[in-house]
This record gives C-alpha cells, structure tokens and sequence, in this order.
C-alpha cells in the first residue's frame, strides 16, 4: 500500500470522538423529562445542517436559499400523508425523491456565473417556491398545511404527544444519513469534490468533470435537506411556509458555519450550539435575541472561527487565525 | 397603463439610487454587502426623526441623511469592513448578515417597531393629469430627483480625475495601487458616497416603500437583483436593471396580484442563468 493510500485510509478511520458522538446519541433517547421536543428539532436542524455542509464545506457553493428544499419536502411529506397514505417512511422516501429530483433541476442553474449570481439564483428560487406555497390553494397559503395525521411508524410505533417517537425517528435517520455522506465524502466522489472546491481550474485539467460533480452533490444535498423538512412536517404535523423562508436559508448556514465547514459533524454541532443559544438569548431578552445573534456573527468573523473556540490562543501574539 | 409605466419607473429610479452605492463597492473590491440596506434605513429614519421630533421641513432632511448615512458609512468602512476585503465571499456574507441583525433589532429596540410616517409637503401631494396619463407629483419629484442624481454621477465619472481614478480601480486594484492611486481612499469615498446615496433614497422613499425596522431585509433581495441583474461595470447596467425591476414589479403587483413578487424572482432567475455576468457585465471582469 502506498504512502497516499495510506493517508486517505488514515482520513476514514472512525474516529474516537465519532463513536462517543453516536453513543451519546443513542443514550439521549433514553433520558427522561420534558426536552424531548427540543432535541427533536436538534435532530431535524442538524440533518438540515448536513446537508448544507455537503454543499458548502466540500463543494464550495455558496448558498442563500438552502431553505427551498427543507420547505419543499416539508410541503412533499405533508401533502402526501394527506392525500396518499400516512405512513411515515413511505412519505420520508417520497419527499427526499422530490427534492432531489428538484435539486437536480435546479443544479443545472447554480453550475454558472459567480458567488454573486449563485447567491441570487439560490436566493430567487427560495423566494419563487415561498411565494407559490403562500398563494396555492392546496398548500394552505398563509396558514401553512395544518391537519397532518401521521399513522404509526413501521405500523408499531405511534407518535405520541410527548414526542419521544418522533425524535428516534428523526435521530435514527440522522445516524442513518450520517452514515451515508460520511461514506460517500470519504470516497474518491468526496475527495473531487475537495479538489474542485479548493481550485476548479486545476480539478478541470487533471480531468474531473466538475459540473457533473457538482450537480451530483447538489442533489443529493437537496435529496438530505427533503429528508429534513419531511421530518419536521411530519414530527410536528404542520409544515409552514416558515420553512421556505430567507430566516431559515439564514439560520442554517449559520449552523453550519458556528459548527465549521468540511467535516461533515460540523452541521450537528452547530445545530447543538445554535439551538441552545437560541434557547437562552430567547429566553432572556425574546424581542431582540436576534441583535445579540448578529453580534455573535460579526464578532465570529472578525475574530475568526478556529480562534473563538480555541480561547488559550486569544492572548498570543501573531497566533492563530 | 402609462400611468403604471410612470409609476414603475420612478419606483425603478429609487431602486437605482438605492442600489447604485452597493454595486460600485461590490465592483470595486468585491464585496459582497448584505447591509447596504441598512444606510438606506438610517436614512429614512432621520428624515422621520428630523420631521417629526424637531419640526424640520422635508426638503432640509434630505441633504442631512445624505450628510449623516454617508459619515455613518465611512465611519463603519474604515472600521469594520475594511479588514474584510480580503476574506472569502462566506465570510462577507456571514458578517454583513449578522450588521444586518443588529441594525433591525437596534431600531426596533430604539425607535420601535411600528410603521414610520412621513408627511411630504402639501405642494409635493396628489396628482395631476398630463395628456390621460395620472401622473403623482411626489412620484415626479422622485423622477426628477434621481434623474440629476444619475447625471451628475455619470458625469463625475466619466469627467472629473476622481472618476477616472475610481474606474482605473475598479477594472484592476493592483495595478492602479502600483500607479500611485490611493485605492483605499478612493474606496473610503466611494463607500461614503455610496452609504450616502442609499440613505438618501431611503428618506426618498420613506413615502413610496415604507419605513419599519424590517426594511432592510425586505429590500435586500431587490438590491441585490439590482446589482447581480446589472452587472457591476456601468453605472448604465444598474439603471435599465433598476428600471425594468421596478416597472416588471409594478405592472406584476397590478395585472397579476395573486403571484406577487414571483414574476420579479423568476424573471431574476431566467436572466441569471442566461447571463450569469449580469445583463450588462462582461465577461472579462472578476
């Protein structure tokens, strides 16, 4: 085995940490009291986060409208359980074929131009999918899709008013979907994908076919987002045109971005963070967390990321970023 | 349907003034501003405040948001922004998104949250008829307004050394820097100017657009499309994309009030991926 070998197989070994990761998880659903609810939207936000991360952290793509396939399989999922059949599985399957089928649509806009225009391209289509949901008959305008019945998962397990269904459910497709991006960017596909993200001129010339790549990595983000917001639709029994909103595209990418792009745990840990320093500042001051969120942001730029979680780096000279 | 027309385009000239500061500092170090809207705020909150608080006529607030938006803007470009010049477009965007938070919450908490009036002179009220064509005096004033606002900056540009200086920057920083033009200072004056001229559109268009703590979100996308849809070489792209903007989402927002803005986005949507430079960009630019 050669010394490249090596080295990328060094990269896909599991590490110590993920283990602990996956094991706290499984221990979550056991803990009693009332932050089931929270920890489900956790769940939700951090596959959210996932598959932002696929896009932005190993393809680079810039994105301001993450949030069109999040409320795209949110309306799928909700839709379908109304009309078709309630069963949850089926409709997550539904949804996430949706948006991926969506995602390769709009794949083929975001291949061109610059940051600039593929900010506003992935923008625009956010913006043309809220404004559809809020004037459509079938999608409740306004209102949101209210009335979603879910039937018992896997014809066993009923979702309950406390939740604890809902969230395995989600965590199990969370560890689930983990699993497969985190197969798939320790792939030859994952490392391509670095190589054009870091310099597509010199991908193109050592013969990778980057529009390919990307389109594929587009969709299958938008296929994992899907899976997102059919979860949350259906955890929650409602999907509103909330989910399409500029916020959410936002808030998401700033999940991505507490958590560190380019090693796919990123999106879980700053769902984690995110939503915990929601939690507080909401509750502290509900009107005008959002002042302190953008001072957060500002402040996390400024400094930099790896020497805002690094403090010990904070008083040395010329150090870090 | 002329009066529309005339509507829609003193809607696309306020647009333009709006937008033109950002799609110059966009061009010029390739920054991407998500909180250009916010000087647009401030604007218009001073002329409110200056209205209502201190009696001052409408026309006498106008040059002062130009005056305040525009120290506002050189005071924050040589602190904060400065330093992001350099950084990745995620980083930008990061940063702008989080000023813009702090500047809707900031208002809010400060001023409130409720729609903020402004009472434009009696003889600047109503409207009167041209040939059938309705035509709203305030709205002509915008015209008009804006109209010697785009002449004049034409002119300076293509006139006066400032202009040339800031074209020679904006086509290549490196080697105008390497020509002993003080690219800094040109950008911090082109960014005043810039922050300037949106404050002012917003006490413009206080009137026409509305006023809240919210408006700096609300108008950000339409910016942007301004500027993306333009393309950031002229000050021309910008204009006929402000126009169309403005006149596409007039006639939308009356021949087909179900769909809303959606006519705006997609159109947005289909030049972008037809020309992804812009309208009027070129090809050779960053």
């Amino acid at each position: 085995m050669s010394a490249v070998q090596t080295s990328l197989r060094a990269d896909a070994r599991w590490r110590w940490w993920e283990l602990a990761l996956g094991a706290a998880a499984i221990v979550s659903l056991f803990i009693p009291g009332g932050h089931v609810l929270l920890l489900n939207e956790i769940a939700i936000l951090a596959l959210f986060a996932v598959s932002l991360d696929l896009i932005l952290g190993f393809a680079g793509i810039v994105s301001l409208g993450h949030a069109a396939f999040f409320g795209f399989g949110a309306y799928t999922a909700g839709l379908f359980a109304k009309h078709v059949m309630p069963d949850p599985l089926v409709g997550l399957v539904v949804a996430m074929g949706a948006s991926a089928l969506l995602g390769a649509v709009c794949s083929v806009l975001v291949l061109r131009g610059s940051d600039l225009t593929r900010l506003m391209v992935t923008l625009g289509v956010a913006a043309v999918l809220y404004e559809l949901a809020n004037k459509l008959e079938f999608t409740g305008g306004a209102d949101g899709l209210q009335g979603i019945v879910m039937g018992p998962l896997l014809g066993r397990f009923e979702f309950d008013l406390y939740g604890r269904t809902a969230y395995a459910y989600s965590l199990i497709t969370l560890i689930v979907v983990m699993l497969i991006a985190r197969r798939i960017v320790h792939s030859p596909f994952g490392y391509s994908l670095k190589a054009l993200r870091d310099n597509r001129l010199r991908a193109t010339s050592i013969g990778l076919s980057v529009n390919l790549r990307l389109a594929a990595v587009y969709t299958l983000a938008a296929a994992f987002a899907g899976m997102a917001g059919a979860l949350m639709a259906q955890t929650s029994g409602f999907a509103s045109l909330d989910g399409l909103d500029f916020h959410r595209s936002a808030d998401i990418m700033l999940m991505v971005v507490i958590g560190g792009t380019g090693y796919l745990y990123g999106g879980i840990f700053g769902a984690v963070a995110f939503k915990l320093l929601h939690e507080v500042l909401s509750a502290w001051t509900p009107q005008y967390w959002t002042f302190w969120l953008g001072l957060f942001l500002v402040v996390l730029v400024m400094v930099g990321r790896d020497r805002l979680i690094r403090p010990w780096t904070w008083f040395k000279r010329g150090g870090g970023a | 349907m002329l009066t529309l027309l005339f509507d829609g385009i003193a809607y696309g000239m306020l647009l333009f003034v709006l937008s033109v500061g950002l799609a110059v500092t966009m061009g010029l170090m390739n920054f991407i501003n998500l909180a250009h809207g916010a000087f647009a705020m401030a604007g218009g909150y001073t002329t409110v405040l200056l209205m209502n608080k201190l009696g001052v006529p409408f026309l006498a607030t106008l040059p002062i948001a130009f005056a305040l938006t525009a120290l506002l803007g050189a005071l924050l470009e040589r602190t904060l922004y400065r330093p992001m010049y350099k950084r990745p477009h995620l980083d930008q965007v990061l940063f702008s998104i989080g000023l813009v938070f702090m500047a809707v919450t900031g208002v809010d908490y400060l001023i409130g949250s409720q729609q903020q009036m402004v009472s434009v002179p009696a003889w600047l009220q109503g409207r009167f008829d041209l040939a059938a064509v309705g035509i709203g005096k305030y709205r002509l004033f915008i015209i008009v307004i804006c109209g010697l606002l785009t002449v004049a900056l034409q002119l300076v540009l293509a006139r006066t050394r400032f202009g040339s200086r800031l074209r020679a920057a904006v086509d290549d920083p490196r080697v105008a820097q390497g020509l002993g033009i003080n690219v800094n200072q040109v950008f911090l004056f082109t960014f005043a100017v810039g922050s300037g001229l949106a404050g002012l559109g917003g006490a413009l268009g206080a009137e026409v657009l509305g006023l809240d703590p919210s408006f700096p979100l609300k108008f950000m996308v339409y910016f942007l499309i301004v500027v993306s849809v333009g393309g950031t070489t002229t000050i021309t792209g910008p204009l006929l994309a402000a126009l169309l903007l403005g006149i596409a989402d007039v006639f939308g927002k009356y021949y087909a009030p179900k769909l809303g803005s959606f006519i705006v986005y997609t159109l947005m949507i289909v030049i972008l991926t037809l020309r992804p430079q812009g309208l009027f960009g070129q090809k050779g630019s960053k």
